[in-house]
C-alpha cells in the first residue's frame, strides 16, 4: 500500500477549544506514537500519555489513541493525540509531528480522499465530502454529512435491491415461461413499480443539494426611499459573509450572500420599482428589478400595502420615522434604524427558509445525482406503461443502472470524471 | 511421431465443434476419441435449443459451426418457445433424431478438411516447460501439439447413481478417462464436483397416446441453420402428462433412497432442470408436474419424458411413471440415473477458455462446469477458434457481451465460476434486446468471415443475404405521409407527418404486415431477414441508448488489470473479494465490476489503485 506522505490535521474545531484532536493517518502513524508518545498503545483503547519533542521537551498530556490499518476510516494505519486545546499547545503538536520524516500536515479533504481511495467509501459518499469541502455555513455541511456518511447510498441500495425483485419477477416470466409453472406477473407488479416510482419522485421534489450553495433567495422591493437600502443593510451586516456562487452584482441590484443562524442567505436590494419611468438607465435597472423578483424565493416587500408582488411578505419599515404609515395587515413592523423588529423578522426569514432547502441531516440530491434518479424514475415511469414483458425488463435494468451509476457501482466515464476531475485522485 | 497445430480430446458436442472451428480456421487439427462411433452422441435429452440455448445455437451456426446443421438434419418436431413474448427471447427448440442427428454430426466431421479423427483413449498430456506439448495416448502413441482443447465431458471422476447402486464412468456403457482425471488433479486446478440427471426411457408402444394431449410441430417452415433450406424429416408430435399425487406419495416414501437426499451425492445439481424427487421436496404443494413425452426419433420406439429426471431406485421409478396419465402400463427400457462429476472451476480460464496454470490447454462443455449440449457446442466453438488463432498467429472473432450470448456466457463462467451446472437462460444476456435468435447471422458471420472460420457455402449466402440487407435499408429510409397510411386503414392519426418507415415501425399496430403495400417487394427476397429488420426498426430507441450505455462500458474496459494484479495489496478489498478477484483474475476494470461481491467502494479503490500502476 503506497499512498504516499504520512498526513496529520486537527479533526476538531479551531483553537482554542476545550480538546484538540490531531489526527495522523499513514505508514508513519505508528512511528508518530512512539516519537511523541513513546509508546504504541493496545489498538482501540484510550491511554494517557506525556507528548515530547525532539529535543524530549514536554509538550502536553494528551490521551492518544492507536488504529492499525485497513479497517480505520482512512483504510491506513491511524493515531489521534486529544490534546489540550491551546493555540500553543496544537501548535507545537503539530510541529513536532512535521519533524517527523515523511510526514507532513494535510490537505483539506484529504483524508476522505485517501478513504475513498482505499475502498472505506462509494461515490456518494465521496461527493458528500466534495460539497464538505464547499460547505460554509452549518446546514450545508449537516446536508454534506448526510451524504458522507453513506444516506444516500443506503437510500438507493434499498431501491436498487427492489428493482432486482421486479426484474426477477419479470425474468421468470420470460425465462421459464414456456416450461412448467408457466406464470403471469402477479398483479401488484405494476402497483409496485409505481410506488417505488412515486417514492422516487417525492425524492427528485426535495431541494436539491446546489440550493444550500446558493442560498434563500431574498429580494426587498418597493418604491424608492422606502428604506430597502437601510433593512438591507441591518440584515446583511453583522452576518458572516458566505461566498455566493453567483456573479452578477450589478449597479442596480446589489447582493449579498450571509449564513443567519447557519442558513444561507441571499440578499438581494432592487433598484426602486417606479411604474413609468422616462430614465433609460434606470429602466434597465427597473427590468432587472422585475427579473429578480421572479427569482426570489421570497419577497420582502416595502411599499404601499397591497402594492406588492403576489406572495410577499408585507413589510412596515421606517416605524421610527414621525411620518409612518403602519400596514394593517404587516407581516413584521420594524425600523431597520434603531433595529427595532429587526430580529424577529430574521427569525422569520430562517424558519422560512429552512423549509424549503434540504433538512440538517438529510441527504440531499446534487446535479448528478438527480440526473441520475431521474432516468431511474423515467425507465420504472416507462415500465409502468408496458405490456410486453421484455420490454419491462429493459426498462427495469436501465434503472438499475442508473441506482449502478449514482453510487458508482457501474464504473463509468462519469464516475472517472468525478474521481479524477473532483478529487484529483491518483495523480 | 503425429504433429498437429490443435488437439481435441473428445468427440461429444464441445469436442465435435472445437475440431471442426479449429479445422475451418486452416489448423492442422486432430479429434481424439476412445470410440469414433460415438461422436456427436446425444447422451440426454434428445432435443437441441429451447430458451437462451436456442440463441446459442444460432450463434455458433452463424460462425459456420456443426450443431444447427445437424439438429436441421435429426429434427423430428420443431417448436418455438415463448411465442407470444417479444421475440428475443423466442427460443427455436427440436427434438432431434438421436441416429440421424449422430450421422449429421459425423458427416460433417469427416468431411471438414485439415481434421484427422484418432480413435484411442488419451492417457497423458505432454508438458513441456509447464506447457502443452500433446498427447501420450493409451498404446503409447504420441500426438504433438502446442494447443490441446479438453472436452471430456463427464468423463472426469463420473460416478452414476441409481438408487443404492453406484457405477463409475461418464455415461451408461463407457469408461470413465481416469489417468487423464489424476494428472489434472495432480497439477493442483482448483476442481468441484456437481451432478446431473436424466430420466428414464420409456417403451412408446406401452404408452396409451390416445388419452394424452398431444403437441404438434410448428407449423412454419423455419430451421435452426439458414443453410438448411427446408425441413427434412418426417414431423412427429409429443403428448403432454403430469406425474399425480400417487406418484408424489411414492417419491416421498423412497426419498431416503435417493442418493440425492441419502448424502451420497453432495454435489449441487441444476436449479433450473430439477430432478423429480427435487421438485416433490421443494415444491411439495404442487398438485402434478407437467411431462413431456418426446418420441427420441424415426426408427424407435424410445420415449423420453421430459421433466422426471431422477436417481431413485428402479422400482421406485417404475410406480412413479405408471401414476402418469397415459403411462398406466408403461415399461422403462433403460432407468433413470444421477451422474456426478468433475468440473474445472472456470475462473482458472483466461477468456479465450484456456488454463491460466497450463499454457496451451483449452477447456471446453461440461468440464467447465456448464450442462447442455449447446452451452457445450458454443464453448466448443470458442477453445477451437481461439486454440487454432492462437497456434497460427491470427486473431479469433472479437466476441463480447454486447454481440453474443457466447461470450456472455464464457464471461460468466470465468468472472463468476458456478455453484449449480451453468445454463444460459435470456436473463443473462444485459443486451438482449440487441442478441435475438434471428439476428445471429448479422451480428456473427461478417467477424467470422474476418477471422477465416466461414466455408464458402455460407459465406456466398452471406453475401447474399448482405446485398438484400442493403435494399431493406433503402426501403426502410423511405418517407411515408400519415395521410398515406390511414388511407390504407393504418392506426396513426393523418397529422402526424411523414416519417420513414423505420420510423413507423416503432408505431404500435404497425407492423410489417400492415405495411406490405410498401415493404411486399423487399420481403419477398427474404422474409425472414424482413422480419428481423422491422425488429430493429422497432427496438431502435431502446438499442439506440444501450449504444451510448456501450460507449460507457467500453471506456471502463480501457483500464486493464494485468492477471498478476496485486489484489491483497489493495486496502479496502474484503479478503473474500481478494479471494474472488484473484481466482477470476479480470482483464478489465468493467469485468472486475462484474466479479461477484465487488463493491462500489471496492471497485474505486481497484480504479485508483491500476491507474497508479499505469501511472509509475
Amino acid at each position: 500500500m503506497s499512498t504516499g506522505a504520512t498526513i496529520f490535521a486537527l479533526s476538531s474545531g479551531a483553537p482554542p477549544a476545550g480538546v484538540g484532536v490531531i489526527r495522523v493517518s499513514g505508514t508513519q502513524a505508528r512511528a508518530a506514537l512512539e516519537a511523541l508518545a513513546g509508546r504504541v498503545p493496545a489498538p482501540r483503547r484510550a491511554s494517557l500519555s506525556q507528548l515530547r519533542g525532539a529535543d524530549g521537551a514536554l509538550l502536553d498530556e494528551a490521551l492518544v489513541l492507536w488504529f492499525p490499518g485497513p479497517n480505520t476510516a482512512t483504510g491506513e494505519d491511524l493515531a489521534e493525540f486529544h490534546c489540550h486545546g491551546g493555540r500553543a499547545v496544537i501548535a507545537a503538536v503539530e510541529g513536532a509531528l512535521a519533524a517527523l520524516p515523511d510526514t507532513r500536515r494535510a490537505e483539506p479533504g484529504e483524508f476522505t480522499r485517501r478513504a475513498f481511495a482505499n475502498g472505506r467509501i462509494d461515490l456518494a459518499e465521496a461527493e458528500g465530502l466534495g460539497d464538505l469541502l464547499a460547505a460554509e455555513t452549518d446546514l450545508q455541511r449537516a446536508a454534506a454529512l448526510a451524504n458522507l456518511g453513506g444516506a444516500l447510498s443506503r437510500q438507493v441500495e434499498g431501491w436498487r435491491e427492489r428493482v432486482l425483485g421486479l426484474s426477477a419477477e419479470v425474468e421468470g416470466v420470460l425465462d421459464f415461461s414456456d416450461e412448467e409453472d408457466s406464470a403471469d406477473l402477479p398483479e401488484c407488479f405494476t402497483w409496485n413499480i409505481a410506488a417505488l416510482a412515486a417514492e422516487l419522485r417525492d425524492w427528485l421534489a426535495r431541494p436539491r443539494s446546489e440550493r444550500l450553495g446558493e442560498g434563500f433567495r431574498v429580494v426587498l422591493a418597493g418604491p424608492p426611499n422606502a428604506g430597502k437600502s437601510t433593512l438591507f443593510n441591518a440584515l446583511v451586516e453583522s452576518e458572516a459573509a458566505i461566498t455566493s456562487p453567483i456573479a452578477g452584482t450589478t449597479r442596480d441590484v446589489i447582493e449579498r450572500s450571509v449564513a443567519i443562524a447557519g442558513v444561507p442567505f441571499t440578499f438581494v436590494d432592487t433598484a426602486g420599482l417606479r411604474a413609468a419611468s422616462e430614465d433609460a438607465i434606470e429602466a434597465i435597472g427597473i427590468a432587472r428589478a422585475e427579473a429578480e423578483l421572479a427569482r426570489a424565493d421570497l419577497v420582502l416587500w416595502l411599499g404601499p400595502e397591497g402594492a406588492g408582488p403576489e406572495g410577499a411578505w408585507e413589510i412596515a419599515a421606517q416605524a421610527d420615522l414621525p411620518g409612518f404609515t403602519p400596514k394593517a395587515a404587516a407581516h413584521f413592523t420594524l425600523s431597520a434604524s434603531t433595529g427595532e423588529g429587526v430580529a424577529s423578522l430574521k427569525a422569520g426569514l430562517v424558519e422560512a427558509a429552512r423549509e424549503t432547502l434540504p433538512k440538517p441531516g438529510e441527504a440531499a440530491l446534487n446535479a448528478r445525482q438527480h440526473a441520475r434518479l431521474s432516468e431511474a424514475a423515467e425507465a420504472l415511469a416507462a415500465a409502468q406503461e408496458l405490456s410486453d414483458p421484455l420490454l419491462v425488463a429493459e426498462e427495469l435494468r436501465r434503472a438499475r443502472l442508473a441506482f449502478d451509476r449514482l453510487i458508482g457501482r457501474a464504473t463509468t466515464e462519469d464516475m472517472l470524471d468525478t474521481l479524477f476531475g473532483r478529487f484529483c485522485i491518483g495523480k | 511421431m503425429h504433429s498437429f497445430d490443435v488437439l481435441v480430446i473428445g468427440g461429444g458436442h464441445a469436442g465435435a465443434e472445437a475440431a471442426c472451428a479449429a479445422a475451418r480456421m486452416g489448423a492442422r487439427t486432430a479429434l481424439v476419441s476412445f470410440d469414433l462411433a460415438a461422436i456427436g452422441a446425444m447422451s440426454c435429452n434428445p432435443a437441441i435449443g429451447g430458451l437462451g440455448k436456442g440463441h446459442l445455437v444460432r450463434e455458433v451456426d452463424a460462425l459456420d459451426g456443426v450443431i444447427g446443421r445437424a439438429a436441421d438434419a435429426g429434427a423430428i418436431h420443431y417448436r418455438m418457445l415463448n411465442r407470444s413474448k417479444g421475440s428475443a427471447v423466442w427460443g427455436p427448440r427440436v427434438q432431434a433424431d438421436r441416429v440421424r442427428f449422430k450421422a449429421a454430426v459425423q458427416g460433417i466431421v469427416r468431411a471438414q478438411a485439415n481434421l484427422t479423427l484418432v480413435q484411442g483413449e488419451a492417457a497423458a498430456l505432454v508438458l513441456r516447460g509447464g506447457a502443452v506439448a500433446g498427447l501420450e495416448l493409451a498404446d503409447g502413441t504420441v500426438l504433438e501439439a502446442p494447443r490441446v482443447i479438453l472436452c471430456t465431458g463427464t468423463f472426469l471422476g463420473g460416478v452414476l447413481f441409481r438408487g443404492e447402486e453406484r457405477f463409475e464412468g461418464g455415461r451408461i456403457g463407457e469408461n470413465a478417462a481416469k489417468r487423464l482425471a489424476q494428472q489434472l488433479r495432480g497439477a493442483d486446478l482448483p476442481m468441484a464436483r456437481l451432478k446431473t440427471g436424466t430420466p428414464p426411457r420409456l417403451d412408446g408402444r406401452t404408452i396409451n397416446w390416445a388419452v394424452l394431449e398431444e403437441q404438434p410441430s410448428d407449423g412454419e417452415a423455419w430451421t435452426m441453420s439458414p443453410l438448411t433450406e427446408r425441413r427434412i424429416n418426417p414431423q412427429v408430435f409429443c403428448a403432454m402428462t403430469r406425474t399425480t399425487q400417487a406418484g408424489h406419495d411414492a417419491i416421498r416414501a423412497n426419498l431416503h433412497r435417493s442418493p440425492l437426499f441419502s448424502g451420497a451425492i453432495a454435489a449441487a445439481g441444476p436449479r433450473y432442470c430439477p430432478s423429480i424427487e427435487d421438485k416433490i421436496h421443494r415444491f411439495g404443494d404442487r398438485e402434478g408436474h407437467q411431462v413431456f413425452l418426446e418420441p427420441e426419433g424415426l426408427d424407435t420406439h424410445m420415449v423420453y419424458p421430459n421433466g422426471i429426471s431422477t436417481s431413485l431406485p428402479v422400482d421406485v421409478q417404475e410406480t412413479v411413471v405408471r401414476t402418469m396419465p397415459g403411462c398406466e402400463r408403461v415399461d422403462i427400457v433403460q432407468p433413470g440415473y444421477a451422474v456426478e462429476y468433475d468440473h474445472i472451476d472456470p475462473r482458472a480460464l483466461t477468456p479465450d477458455l484456456q488454463l491460466r496454470a497450463i499454457p496451451g490447454l483449452y477447456c471446453a462443455g461440461q468440464i467447465n462446469g456448464t450442462t447442455g449440449y449447446e452451452e457445450a457446442a458454443a464453448q466448443g466453438l470458442v477453445a477451437g477458434l481461439e486454440a487454432a488463432a492462437a497456434a497460427l498467429g491470427r486473431a479469433a472473432p472479437a466476441l463480447d457481451r454486447a454481440n453474443s450470448y457466447i461470450a456472455v456466457m464464457v464471461d460468466d463462467l470465468t468472472l463468476q465460476g458456478v455453484s449449480e451446472p451453468y445454463r444460459m437462460l435470456t436473463a443473462r444476456a444485459e443486451y438482449r434486446l440487441r442478441l435475438r435468435a434471428n439476428n445471429a447471422a448479422t451480428r456473427l458471420t461478417g467477424l467470422g468471415i474476418e477471422a477465416g472460420c466461414i466455408g464458402p457455402e455460407r459465406r456466398a449466402w452471406w453475401e447474399r443475404r448482405e446485398q438484400v440487407r442493403e435494399m431493406f435499408h433503402v426501403k426502410h429510409s423511405e418517407r411515408i405521409h400519415a395521410r398515406e397510411l390511414a388511407n390504407h386503414g393504418l392506426p396513426v392519426r393523418r397529422d402526424h407527418g411523414d416519417k420513414t418507415i423505420a420510423e413507423w415501425l416503432r408505431y404500435d399496430g404497425v407492423t410489417p404486415d400492415a405495411l406490405a403495400p410498401w415493404l411486399a417487394e423487399v420481403t419477398a427476397l427474404d422474409p425472414l431477414l424482413a422480419e428481423e429488420m422491422a425488429e430493429d426498426a422497432a427496438y431502435a430507441p431502446y438499442l439506440a441508448r444501450q449504444d451510448s450505455e456501450l460507449r460507457d462500458l467500453r471506456a471502463s474496459e480501457a483500464l486493464p488489470l494485468p492477471p498478476d494484479f496485486p489484489y491483497a495489496e489493495v486496502p479496502g478489498l474484503s479478503n473474500e473479494m481478494v479471494e474472488r478477484l484473484t481466482k477470476a483474475a479480470p482483464g478489465t476494470l468493467a469485468a472486475a465490476g462484474r466479479v461477484p461481491g465487488v463493491t462500489p467502494a471496492a471497485l474505486s479503490a481497484l480504479l485508483v489503485h491500476a491507474r497508479r500502476r499505469l501511472a509509475a
